[in-house]
């Protein structure tokens, strides 16, 4: 075998690619956006739209799914790429949009640019997202595909480069694509940020041939789809960074751990597998070398446990899905017995890229010990909401207000919770904490795998707490101790205090329970669930002390905390709104005309409120739930 | 033969098997780690009960002595401030979900919660924590023994003695988090299971949860 061989038969296979996408893209192509998050919003439909004017209109034009564009606000979103034309991004669409779309745009010459979001190269007429204030600060490294190319076709990936880095590493030695990844100190992207090169390095200490990769894509979080976007939209490149892993360690044999509910991304890399087999880059002798390798998907069950190591292992194995002691490391035993390397699709994914631009390339983004990006998925109160993937070392202020565009209508910022369940709560005072692994940590919150729910006033911080716990006391194994026992507890002690109940010792039980499961549990499902505990009572006690010692719940959230009560003086006796809206008759006519609220018939469900039109704005939410005496006196 | 090595417990010297693990070389040489779910011939350990913690010198945080395999010159204390804190959450939390009647147990005095209670000062109520309402139906079809999942730890000494040494396998933990329980196959009485009523799951039950019924207490 020539060095040069794979190199050779890299290139053939790129020129062609380079070809045949070239050839493509002489054409019109219409690109929707049809990750899981688009057809949720209807790309599906879109696409039909699309096609259904495109034919009627006997026009040649392409209609071609691509993945998550990032920009989730704005879905369902599609790219119009026209000869002559910068390739412009469209979101917002409906069936009148595309109509027009197709009439001034594909058939005429009209970009439509009143209905353009931005243009994805740069031009003399049209802005580009990296001219939008999130654009300053967005770095898109594992990213930058997505949504620009046809995950379908392999020969997309070639054309931009891909499996460049596969055929350079292929020409090295494995050791020294090893040292690459040591010296890129690429940090584990499944949340605790362990080193992947020493990881990997660690499964050769064992001196087992017999070896396996395992891509974590048990991706489990509420509000967290890094993963799942990655894999839907650019599939060859967490296949490209797992074979690469494979050559470094010598091993034979991969599996992508994917959830059964993320069947659109376990079909892409089905695909794409398929491909990649087909070209030659996966499976016997890889680019002509005697390098052999094979992936395979297995498809977990959804239990948010089996995203731990040895639970994960564990549930392959055709065991239960319950977490083991360590040591031994899944580097030193792990699938079968044998050295397993274990990484997120994130941290596959950054590998093909380091070993094609180099390891200074790198470094030079992000922190000297947080070198590269991070990856969020930004929901909850914020503006644009949507994957982002900027340089560690950004701040959350400038994640939320710049590259989020901040809370809607301007409200005042509350919190954050960033990682998850197993993450924690943030106020305003930590905005500051540039985002990487360690402060994150020292702040008390972790980067998990990349969740960030912003929060504002109208949300309560025991009930917030009360949600993840909920979930983590529901996900629990229920093996060892502290999780099963102590997940039930706290959540009891938190459920009470959203009903008000609760004394002085309370929450000194509640802050002693949830450290000793931090340091008590078995697995770190169990370590990590009393997070947003901690955080919360660390940094909104407050929030807590008003629940438990005046039955108020600052954030008007907590239902036994509070009541509905229609302020008579703005009501009007002309509006009947609020009757017809609620569902248990309990808004009656006063004898004055105005409107009132049965207390006893109340079920709190928010109707009203948001029935009663913004003219009168006459409901409230009062806590604690007492009426206001004198307008008390007056119901009688 | 390999060669003994020696670690310190509790300013303790004790020579030990290499590979051993901490939790057995301990109780071997009469230094007492509270234990539930520990069985010396399983490999990997389920470790979790959560009640072997010890203090390694060098480590920072206590660690299961169930899982540490010894090594030359560890130095362990087996009680401290942090230990003696998980221990008693732990077993506080284990009490909150195990009916505490010990009067009418027929373990009663020879449980090993009773012992841990002892051994480390604790006591057999419930304070911080507000008892698990459970309902849970008695199975007494076997004909001389029962078992009674409201004492059960889930600490699967049974599910060993059944699997590993009567090799039958008719009970085995099902369900998750809060709702774990070791039960048979569709949770079958033991007498309609496959169980060969060989009761070597009644002799490894350290709670009362399988019992003799000529044990019962009326």
């Amino acid at each position: 075998m020539s060095d040069q061989g794979p190199q050779k038969l890299y290139q053939a296979l790129k020129e062609k690619a380079v070809s045949l996408t070239g050839e493509k893209k002489e054409k019109t192509r219409v690109m929707i956006g049809t990750a899981t998050c688009g057809v949720a919003a209807g790309a599906l439909k879109i696409k039909d739209y699309f096609e259904n004017e495109i034919k009627s209109k006997g026009l040649e034009a392409e209609v071609v799914e691509v993945g998550c564009i990032g920009h989730c606000y704005a879905e369902p979103m599609a790219v119009i790429d026209k000869p002559g034309f910068p390739p412009i991004c469209y979101g917002y669409l409906d069936d009148g949009l595309v109509h027009r779309l197709v009439e001034d745009f594909l058939a005429g010459d009209d970009p439509s640019y009143e209905y353009a979001l931005a243009a994805l190269e740069r031009n003399d007429v049209f802005p580009t997202f990296e001219d939008f204030p999130r654009g300053v600060y967005e770095h898109k490294l594992i990213l930058k595909n997505c949504g620009y190319i046809d995950f379908r076709d392999i020969n997309s990936y070639l054309a931009e480069d891909g499996y460049a880095g596969l055929a350079r590493a292929l020409t090295g030695k494995p050791g020294e694509l090893l040292e690459e990844i040591k010296a890129a100190n690429l940090r584990g992207r499944g949340g605790a940020g362990f080193p992947a090169g020493l990881k990997w390095e660690a499964s050769l200490k064992s001196g087992v041939e017999e070896k396996y990769v395992i891509c974590n894509a048990d991706e489990g979080d509420p509000g967290a789809f890094m993963d799942r976007s990655i894999l839907e939209s650019d599939p060859h490149l967490v296949i490209e960074g797992m074979i690469l892993c494979a050559y470094a360690i010598g091993a034979g044999k991969g599996y992508l751990y994917i959830r059964a509910e993320y069947p659109r991304a376990v079909g892409h890399v089905r695909e794409a597998i398929d491909q990649a087999r087909e070209k030659g880059l996966l499976g016997e002798s890889i680019l002509g070398t005697d390098f052999s390798f094979d992936l395979e998907i297995f498809q977990g069950s959804g239990a948010f446990v089996c995203g731990e190591a040895t639970a994960l292992v564990n549930s392959m194995e055709g065991n239960m899905g319950l977490p083991l002691s360590r040591p031994p490391r899944l580097a030193a035993k792990g699938f079968r017995g044998k050295p397993t390397v274990l990484n997120n699709v994130k941290t596959f994914a950054y590998v093909p890229l380091i070993v094609k631009n180099g390891v200074d390339w790198f470094k030079e983004i992000g922190t000297p010990d947080n070198p590269g990006t991070a990856v969020f998925s930004l929901v909850g109160k914020i503006n644009n909401t949507g994957l982002v993937e900027v340089p560690m070392g950004t701040t959350l202020r400038q994640l939320i207000y710049d590259v989020g565009d901040g809370l809607p209508k301007d409200k005042p910022f509350k919190a954050v919770q960033i990682g998850g369940p197993s993450g924690g709560c943030l106020p305003e005072s930590e905005l500051d904490v540039p985002i990487d692994f360690d402060s994150l940590h020292e702040a008390g919150a972790i980067m998990g795998s990349g969740g960030l729910v912003v929060m504002d006033e109208n949300d309560c911080m025991v009930s917030v707490a009360r949600y993840f716990l909920e979930f983590t006391q529901h996900e629990s194994c229920g093996k060892c101790t502290f999780c099963r026992l102590g997940t039930k507890h706290m959540l009891d002690i938190l459920t009470g205090i959203t009903e008000g109940r609760g004394d002085s010792n309370t929450l000194d039980l509640l802050e002693e329970l949830a450290e000793d499961v931090r340091d008590g549990s078995l697995c770190n499902l169990g370590k990590t669930a009393p997070n947003p505990i901690l955080t919360t009572l660390k940094y909104f006690r407050d929030e807590y002390k008003a629940h438990i010692e005046e039955g108020r719940c600052p954030a008007l959230v907590c239902r036994d905390l509070i009541l509905y009560y229609i302020e008579p003086p703005r009501c009007s006796k002309l509006c009947n709104v609020c009757v017809g809206s609620c569902p248990t008759e309990a808004i009656f006519t006063r004898e004055d005309g105005l409107k009132e609220i049965d207390q006893e018939k109340c079920v709190k469900c928010d109707n009203c409120l948001k029935a009663c039109p913004a003219e009168y704005d006459a409901v409230v939410k009062l806590s604690p739930p007492v009426l206001p005496p004198e307008k008390e006196k007056k119901a009688k | 033969m390999t060669k003994e090595i020696s670690i310190t417990i509790d300013d303790k010297t004790i020579k030990v098997k290499p590979g051993e693990k901490l939790l057995w070389a301990a109780l071997d040489n009469n230094i007492y780690i509270p234990h539930l779910c520990g069985i010396r011939d399983e490999g990997r350990p389920s470790a979790g009960c959560r009640l072997c913690f010890v203090e390694i010198e060098g480590s920072r945080h206590p660690v299961t002595a169930c899982s540490k395999v010894v090594e030359a010159g560890m130095m362990v204390r087996t009680r401290s401030p942090r230990v003696d804190r998980l221990v008693k959450t732990a077993f506080e939390l284990i009490l909150s979900d195990h009916n505490l009647k010990c009067g009418s147990c027929p373990a009663n005095r020879k449980c090993a919660l009773q012992k841990i209670a002892a051994e480390r000062g604790l006591k057999l109520t419930r304070k911080r924590f507000k008892p698990l309402q459970r309902d849970f139906e008695l199975d007494d079809s076997p004909d001389e023994f029962a078992f009674d999942r409201s004492r059960c730890v889930l600490c699967g000494q049974c599910v060993w003695a059944d699997r590993e040494e009567a090799k039958v396998g008719a009970i085995g933990f099902t369900r998750r988090g809060i709702n774990r329980v070791v039960t048979t196959f569709e949770d079958l009485p033991l007498a309609d299971s496959i169980c060969t009523q060989c009761k070597l799951c009644v002799d490894a039950c350290p709670v009362g949860a399988l019992y003799y019924k000529k044990d019962a207490k009326k």
